[in-house]
């Protein structure tokens, strides 16, 4: 059923079955270490080079996520899958294997929200028994990407995130588990003119107030109907400019609200300045943190909102704003 | 989104991000970039002990400083240092060694061509592109002066 502007309340809510979080060594030294599925010590995980260990890790989470459920490749009707590269390599270089049909996403570090409310949608409407999502990350592959050689010797400004090494992937479909997708919020892009690509959380905390915002009043809700909002990678610098901008809506969400960015690294002793970024980011947190605790019915209602800045090294340099965009995932525990 | 929210938001976000001490800054980039001074100075003084003339003494103290500070670029241990002493090790040559190699280290990958070739002065191209530019055009202003 289609609600409000932006939103749909599923009549038939797709369940998440099973997921798989892969990630680095870093990652699995922060705060959420013990809870990955699985953790590499080496950050080429046995390839090359940084964007064939992104993709092994896209198979791997993929893999996971199937072997818990036990379902085959085969028996996956379609999979959404994105990442930060260009061409969305990590993507289509990582996932031929499974010989699953493809749609390759870009949503920038939304990715695992475009992924979901995609998949959610697709079983929601009969389309599919199985449907996997996935994104990843990696701080290697995204360094090269959109800022310079990891050998490179900068000095990183404090405003600046860290890209999760990770790779998060989920099995949606029809079979019954305790998580359910019951509505998705599909975010606009939305630009406040910022340019500073080093302060992604001050350019995506528009959108993600946007999404929020866009999210309770489609669904008439009000933030305490939610056990906690995560959103994806806003960080220290993001997340207190989002608790500004919703205050200035008469909204409230600083007792609900938590930062998958914030609680991945320690800050101070991992020095990941305002927090972690990156498609893996919300996509492991969410695999390893966040659906373990709706599952066991500790949380019974999570509105989950990953956080992507578009642009490209290309729209920076050429002197174009970063503009944010942010989807909103409504899971319950059943 | 007007012009004026914009500037304003910006305004705003500048107000609410942390920014590094500019004085703490300084006085790391004095230690770092000192020590690296003092160990060209080391390695010059060294040279000239052993018979060097001053031009030569000079030219085998860059070689030594760029050769270390690749070596440390390799190593991963370059960046570190930057980090903590900012433009204390950007500055003198071994930051300038250091933009040299690390594009080499990380486009090797992309081919000797393509990747080295292309790309190892990608960060260091700017540098010498308007290096070379602004010597030339305080050139051609010394050669003006000498006419009169």
């Amino acid at each position: 059923m289609l609600k409000g502007k932006q939103s749909i309340l599923f009549d038939c809510a797709p369940y998440v079955i099973s997921s798989g979080s892969v990630v680095g060594k870093k990652e699995g030294e922060g705060p959420l270490g013990s809870l990955f599925d699985l953790i590499e010590e080496e950050n080429l995980f046995g390839q090359d080079t940084w964007e064939e260990a992104e993709s092994e890790m896209q198979k791997e989470a993929c893999l996971m996520a199937l072997g818990k459920a036990q379902v085959e490749p085969k028996e996956v009707r379609y999979l959404f899958g994105g990442d930060l590269l260009r061409q969305g390599i990590a993507t289509s270089m990582g996932l031929e294997e499974l010989h699953i049909p493809l749609f390759g996403l870009y949503g920038a570090c939304s990715t695992s929200g475009e992924a979901l409310a995609l998949a959610s949608m697709s079983v929601a409407a009969g389309y599919g028994e199985y449907v996997l999502a996935v994104t990843s990350s990696h701080f290697g592959s995204a360094e090269k990407e959109f800022r310079f050689p990891l050998a490179y010797a900068n000095q990183r400004p404090l405003s600046s995130q860290w890209t999760v090494t990770g790779s998060g992937a989920f099995l949606v479909g029809e079979e019954k588990s305790h998580v359910k997708v019951s509505g998705v919020t599909v975010g606009k892009i939305v630009d406040y003119g910022l340019k500073d690509s080093q302060n992604m959380g001050a350019c995506m905390a528009p959108a993600a107030c946007d999404t929020i915002l866009q999210n309770l009043k489609d669904f008439g809700s009000k933030p305490s109907d939610y056990d906690r909002i995560f959103t994806g990678d806003l960080g220290y610098v993001g997340q207190s400019i989002l608790f500004d901008l919703m205050d200035k809506e008469g909204v409230d969400i600083k007792d609900n609200h938590m930062d998958c960015g914030k609680i991945i690294f320690e800050q101070e002793t991992q020095h990941t300045n305002a927090g972690g970024s990156g498609c893996g980011c919300a996509a492991v947190t969410l695999s390893a943190y966040i659906l373990p605790k709706i599952q066991s019915g500790e949380w019974e209602k999570v509105l989950f909102v990953p956080t992507g800045a578009l642009m490209s090294t290309v729209s920076f340099n050429e002197g174009q704003s970063v503009p944010g965009i942010a989807h909103g995932i409504v899971l319950e525990h059943c | 989104m007007n012009k004026e929210k914009q500037q304003s938001y910006k305004k705003y976000v500048e107000n609410k991000t942390p920014k590094n001490n500019v004085y703490l800054n300084m006085v790391k980039a004095f230690i770092v970039g000192g020590i690296i001074c003092l160990v060209g100075q080391a390695i010059l003084n060294f040279c000239k002990s052993q018979g060097l003339e001053e031009e030569m003494a000079g030219s085998w103290t860059s070689l030594i400083l760029v050769f270390i500070s690749v070596v440390l670029t390799g190593l991963n241990l370059y960046s570190p240092i930057a980090q903590w002493g900012g433009a204390g090790a950007l500055v003198p040559i071994t930051g300038f060694a250091n933009s040299v190699a690390a594009p080499a280290i990380e486009y090797q990958k992309e081919g000797q061509v393509f990747g080295i070739g292309c790309k190892i002065f990608t960060i260091a191209g700017p540098v010498i592109l308007y290096g070379i530019f602004t010597s030339w055009v305080l050139g051609v202003i010394y050669w003006v002066t000498t006419m009169f």
